[in-house]
């Protein structure tokens, strides 16, 4: 669902950005996207493109999506050209085309220097927290996660742990009012492997399969008082457990009520998932390793208890067509797609019921098919942390900084709080914040560090030595290598001098060497007040000249030159 | 810092590969398997050299399993049930799954067949995958602190993955069997390029090799050798493909008639085929072949066998092909059931029980694991001509295709089948590449004519044809694999000596890579990567990533000299970037090391930096500087009478270019400048820099007042020595 809007920024000129997506996410996305793309196709077959804007599905969802603050990087200044109709097939394959896809954990590397990483979030199949690494620390994005789920795989909270930002966005359970009741994790509390169990207890898992059920006895209640029932597919997981469940139900209710699935990718979208095993929870996965479909809508299908096609007006659909039935079809906004015909169809049948998800505003959603006899069932699944559970939970990941919506302040305080600090954010506002490590992490070749001279520094107390080599960033590191050509340049000489030279100390350093000269101090320069010069005529005629901040030697020999230069070293300090 | 790596087990042999690596205080197993051949204490590594009081769970950090074969795997219920390692295991989620297949399969035969007690039971299998952690590939799995695993795509069987294991700075990938190129229905190995200190490579000189020795061990043992070398010269030299696969199919066929034509292949091949006897068969052969190639998991090796199995059907015969539940029954199923749609074959194919369904499962459900051809096609594994098998068919008329477990006949169905079709010469029976010896497929590779079973003889009449599809990598592959990722060490095993110490030979001459073979239970040392840690200042870094050009003028000068034609002007230039990193690491006590660039230092230190720096007024006399560069320079400069500034340098820079070969010249007009030399035209009547006496009242002597810091000293003494023409005695 996050990634619906994509094709929009990839079919802008110039768009090059690297887009990362997990592959389960991507592939599902895909078909997803497709089939949205067939629907607009279809509703303007029916009725018309006369709304030049595209349908209703793209103003208030796509759009919503992109702040302003990514549309001018991704677009420039220019944001105008979005909106621009809605995309076509061509326009998703391209998109596709340029997304890298990734695996949970599989680190992908941008550019040398970040590493990119994927961890399972819980929420949906493929769904994902992102951790970016790079020198200089790491930041986490934390978006809706969910302890149990009953397809994805649980959220993976330990990848996440030390992390030094948390960018928190699981803004999911916004407009709950629960009340946060923290007595239950108290602060003393340091096991974190006991709090977390604490955190992902199954509480939920078991809430979420008795709203499955709750849902399959109305479902049951209303085909036995001969009404049909149209469940709108929302989130991919929520559907394929959703089926499964109602058909287990039909099966302890001995009923003989036909579930039809009436959408364009509904096909592949079930082969897919039944070939993911490393994208879901630990029980589906039980089910591999015994050989098992990982869904139990493989075994449905074959028995036809489960019947498939692509569109309403399928002839296979029409022959096969039986009410009451359940039927499962896009699109939840019930402005595209066969939910439109079956709505049209039941609406005025007072034991049909229609299921809708929460976030789904339900008023709005059934405005065009008023009157309504239908019944109407709105529940709504775990699509993210729940409120109580977020300050435990930030505090067992351990960061350094946490990022937390401004929009929550008043719901979550971090007043008690004193492992982190936390900074709040709000939409479109840039927030800076301090760098996380002063300094970059380099690694030294052991080769180099063997031939490390160093320099004591007797003032400072300082171990000094000068580091050559070639420098590479690869993989987030940067590391320091021996030079190609090694030898060729093993000069140990100082190149950085500091400090003062003293006309007597130099006088005595240079006659140690061999060489006599005598110190005339320059009056008449202005600039080289405290400098003087050497006049050498012993062994041969040469001269030293010492400023403030330069000495400069003339000398026509070069062994000279060379043995001055270390009588100068020698009163220098130097590296 | 050291890799210590123990080999438990394929150490200058094929079977029961185990090898325990020691990284930086870390402990792996790499691999657990068990040796088909024996069944006394050589069958399981010797487990006691890991820890004396066999406390294993201190003594391992964690087990990786690379693949489901039973040399890499047979072991590890031992290990885990009654040595009482409970430690973490690791594998890939295909292997995971199909693991406990492969044991509970093993399990059976040794139990029924051997009446042999069993060494685990199911319960133990159960339990011990109970510790399994199952990952993906390419997951970075953290074991603990300091252990990271990634496993990489290795090809092979399903679920077949490299290793790679880091701890610290030291890294290492252990392969497992690997193959480079994609075959049937998996894909070639993939692995990132990684910094290695240590490549454990599993070397299994099978592929291509080993099917010719299959095929040829019946009639022509003593030739293999030479076969081997002759055919893969001719691989090498053959481009069309169909061709291809037509000589490998006719090299393979064990009969007499072939030895000439094998012997003539080298030379003669084309002529030698299209006007042999077998045009008809070649005809046969290339609708068949280009059929083949189309498939979804087309190879060569895949084609003999449906070719085979095709004439067989042909000819109104029943084929027997005795598998196990596993790898290649699906796979030779893919390859015929998509042969079948193509030739457009009627001929049923079975399964047998045994095998069916629930294989295929596994196969559905894994299909992301296998080579993009299959993966594309949905539905790979739902084979449209198979259907189940029924014992009245056994019996019943006309060809047909057959499934059926167990491999290597040792009892169940497969042998059931095999009494009824044996006697006849129409039928076929292939058999797996590999059969333990006493059972009735090695019997029957070894030309057995009658079988004896349970009392009653049977007269084998019918076609045997031995499938020697090994997947295993190549001595080409393993070169390939090594050259890829270049690690400091390469560790052979999972090979014959011989063999392994030629390519020994070949990695350390050809590569440059230390490489070592050892035996079992021997012990390897090595060194490993460390390096030394520090924060490292912004300033630093950007000063390492700033350009540093050079500017060379190519070649030398006898070059340029020899190939006169080129002037001064068109001389290419060779551009060079290459980014010298220089800081200062700095200790301070109780403080960690950092590195800062040098402006940096004085400012942590509060000094001012004082330079160092060379002056020297160089007289140069100017007619001595005018006759050396006329020669090369245009007429208008020769005119140039009485030098002025900028006349002067530029004579200058035309005679130093000519003279020095580094540095680059710069003329800036009113002086010029070599890296940190620095030039201009002296026109002071008393320099302090000017220290030679007696020049100055010579005539037509211009002088240059050079500067240059200590780091150019050398270069800067060449140029003056230029100028002063010092050097022209030499030349």
């Amino acid at each position: 669902m996050g990634m619906l809007g994509l094709p929009f920024l990839t079919r802008m000129e110039g768009f090059s950005a690297k887009i990362y997506i997990t592959e389960a996410a991507a592939r599902i996305g895909q078909l997803m996207m497709e089939e949205l793309i067939c629907m607009n196709m279809e509703y303007r077959q029916f009725y018309g493109a006369e709304e030049s804007s595209g349908p209703q599905w793209m103003k208030w969802e796509e759009l919503e999506l992109l702040p302003s603050a990514l549309r001018k990087i991704a677009l420039g200044e220019d944001g105008s050209e979005l909106g621009g109709g809605c995309p076509c097939i061509a326009h998703v394959k391209d998109c596709i085309s340029k997304v890298q896809t990734l695996r949970f954990g599989e680190e992908a590397c941008y550019n040398g220097i970040l590493i990119i990483k994927a961890f399972s979030s819980g929420l949906d199949i493929g769904a994902c927290n992102w951790i970016i690494s790079g020198a200089k620390g790491n930041i986490a994005y934390i978006s809706g996660s969910n302890f149990a789920s009953g397809h994805a795989m649980d959220f993976d909270y330990r990848a996440i742990q030390g992390s030094d930002l948390i960018l928190y966005s699981d803004l999911s359970s916004l407009d709950s009012t629960e009340d946060i009741d923290q007595s239950s994790f108290s602060d003393d509390n340091n096991n974190w492997e006991e709090l977390m169990n604490s955190l992902s207890n199954y509480d939920e898992s078991v809430e979420e399969m008795e709203k499955l059920a709750f849902i399959c006895s109305c479902a049951i209640d209303s085909v036995k008082a001969g009404g049909s029932v149209l469940i709108p597919i929302n989130r991919v997981g929520v559907f394929l457990q959703l089926l499964e469940q109602i058909a287990i139900f039909m099966e302890c209710s001995s009923l003989k009520i036909p579930i039809y699935i009436i959408s364009s990718v509904a096909e592949e979208l079930l082969a897919y998932t039944n070939t993911i095993p490393e994208w879901l929870c630990k029980q589906r996965q039980e089910k591999l390793f015994s050989g098992d479909p990982l869904f139990a809508h493989v075994k449905l299908i074959k028995e036809k208890k489960i019947h498939v096609f692509p569109a309403v007006h399928s002839p296979k659909l029409l022959m096969n067509w039986q009410e009451p039935c359940i039927v499962f079809s896009p699109h939840w906004s019930l402005r595209l797609g066969p939910t439109i015909h079956l709505l049209r169809r039941w609406s005025g049948d007072h034991n049909s019921l229609l299921v809708l998800e929460n976030e789904v505003d339900a008023e709005l959603a059934v405005l065009p098919f008023k009157p309504i006899s239908m019944k109407v069932l709105q529940c709504s699944f775990l699509s993210g942390k729940k409120l109580q559970k977020v300050q435990p939970l930030l505090k067992i990941l351990q960061p350094k900084l946490v990022l937390f919506p401004e929009e929550w302040r008043t719901h979550v305080s971090f007043s008690d709080v004193t492992s982190f600090s936390v900074s709040h954010y709000s939409e479109n506002e840039t927030i800076h914040i301090p760098s996380l490590k002063e300094s970059a992490e380099l690694e030294i070749a052991a080769d180099i560090a063997s031939k490390f001279q160093w320099r004591m520094l007797k003032q400072k107390k300082l171990n000094i030595t000068r580091l050559k080599g070639r420098l590479f960033v690869n993989h987030g590191k940067h590391q320091l290598l021996p030079e190609n050509e090694p030898g060729g340049s093993s000069q140990t000489r100082p190149f950085l001098h500091w400090g003062s030279p003293d006309p007597e100390n130099l006088l005595a350093e240079l006659s140690k060497m061999g060489i006599n000269g005598s110190v005339e101090r320059c009056m008449t320069d202005a600039e080289s007040e405290d400098g003087f010069t050497v006049k050498v005529q012993d062994p041969e005629k040469s001269m030293i000249e010492v400023r403030a901040a330069v000495t400069v030697i003339s000398a026509a020999d070069k062994n000279l030159a060379s043995r001055i230069v270390k009588a100068m070293e020698n009163i220098l300090e130097g590296i | 810092m050291a890799i210590d790596c123990l080999v438990l087990g394929a150490g200058q042999e094929v079977g029961k590969s185990c090898v325990v690596v020691t990284i930086n205080g870390k402990r792996i197993m790499f691999d657990c398997g068990m040796h088909m051949a024996y069944n006394d204490h050589r069958q399981y590594p010797d487990f006691s050299r890991i820890s004396k009081s066999c406390d294993f769970n201190n003594a391992i950090d964690c087990i990786v399993i690379t693949h489901f074969h039973l040399d890499h795997i047979g072991a590890l219920p031992y290990f885990t049930e009654i040595c009482g390692y409970n430690g973490p295991i690791y594998m890939t989620y295909p292997t995971r799954a199909l693991a406990p297949i492969m044991l509970e399969d093993y399990r059976k035969v040794l139990v029924d067949r051997r009446g042999e007690v069993e060494q685990f039971t199911s319960d133990h299998i159960a339990e011990c995958m109970k510790k399994v952690i199952a990952v993906d590939l390419k997951q970075t799995v953290q074991v603990d602190k300091d252990l990271q695993i990634r496993a990489y795509y290795a090809g092979h069987v399903l679920g077949a993955a490299m290793f790679y294991a880091k701890v610290g700075d030291s890294a290492m990938v252990y392969t497992g069997d690997y193959n480079m190129t994609p075959d049937r229905h998996l894909g070639a190995a993939r692995i990132d390029r990684l910094q290695l200190d240590l490549l454990i490579t599993d070397f299994d000189f099978h592929g291509i090799c080993l099917v010719f020795q299959f095929t040829f061990c019946k009639c022509y043992n003593s030739e293999i050798e030479y076969r081997n070398s002759l055919f893969i010269d001719y691989a090498a030299a053959v481009s069309d493909t169909v061709d291809y696969i037509i000589v490998s199919y006719l090299i393979s066929l064990p009969c007499p008639e072939m030895e000439a034509l094998a012997f003539g292949l080298r030379s003669t091949y084309a002529t030698t085929v299209r006007d042999s006897k077998y045009a008809r068969e070649r005809e046969f052969l290339k609708a068949a072949a280009s059929s083949v190639l189309h498939t979804a998991v087309a190879s060569i090796l895949s084609f003999v066998v449906i070719i085979v199995v095709h004439k067989c059907v042909a000819g109104g015969g029943k084929v027997l092909i005795p598998a196990f539940a596993l790898g290649r029954a699906q796979e030779l199923c893919i390859l015929l059931d998509d042969y079948w749609e193509r030739m457009n074959l009627r001929v049923p194919i079975y399964f047998s029980a045994g095998l069916t369904i629930q294989a295929n499962m596994y196969y559905k459900m894994l299909i992301s694991w296998t080579s993009q051809k299959v993966k594309e096609t949905y539905n790979a594994f739902d084979f449209k001509n198979v259907h189940n098998f029924d014992r009245s068919l056994i019996d019943a008329p006309g060809p047909c295709v057959l499934f059926a477990t167990p491999g290597m006949l040792t009892g169940g169905f497969s042998l059931e089948v095999f009494k009824h079709w044996a006697p006849s010469e129409m039928n076929l029976i292939t058999l797996p590449g590999y059969c333990l010896a006493g059972t009735i497929g090695n019997k029957l590779m070894s030309g057995n004519p009658t079988i004896e079973l349970e009392g009653t003889k049977i007269d084998v009449r019918c076609q045997i044809h031995q499938l020697a599809f090994s997947p295993h990598t190549d001595g080409k592959g393993i070169m390939d694999l090594v050259k890829f990722l270049s690690p400091q060490h390469v560790i052979l095993v999972h090979g014959e000596k011989p063999k392994m110490a030629t390519l020994k030979e070949r990695i350390q001459s050809e590569l440059g890579i230390k490489c070592c073979d050892p035996a079992n239970n021997e012990s390897v040392c090595i060194p490993s990567t460390h390096y030394v840690k520090a924060g490292a200042s912004d300033a630093f870094i950007r000063s390492c990533l700033n350009p540093n050009f050079q500017f060379l003028k190519s070649g030398s000068e006898e070059k340029s000299v020899s190939g006169s034609k080129c002037t001064e002007g068109t001389l290419p230039l060779w551009i060079k970037d290459e980014r010298v990193a220089e800081g200062i690491l700095v200790l301070e006590k109780s403080e960690k090391a950092k590195v800062v660039h040098q402006d940096e230092l004085l400012l942590m230190l509060g000094e001012k930096r004082h330079e160092v720096q060379f002056a020297y007024c160089c007289p140069v006399n100017v007619d001595e500087l005018e006759k050396f560069t006329t020669t090369s320079l245009t007429p208008t400069a020769r005119m140039l009478r009485d030098p002025n500034k900028s006349s002067l340098i530029r004579l200058l820079v035309a005679k130093l270019s000519r003279k020095l070969s580094e540095g680059n010249i710069q003329d800036f007009g009113e002086h010029l400048q070599v890296e940190s030399f620095h030039l201009s035209v002296c026109l002071k009547d008393t320099c302090p820099y000017r220290i030679t006496n007696g020049l100055e009242d010579k005539p037509r002597t211009a002088f240059f007042c050079c500067t240059w810091s200590a780091a150019d000293d050398k270069l800067a003494r060449k140029i003056i020595s230029a100028m002063e023409n010092r050097d022209l005695v030499e030349t």
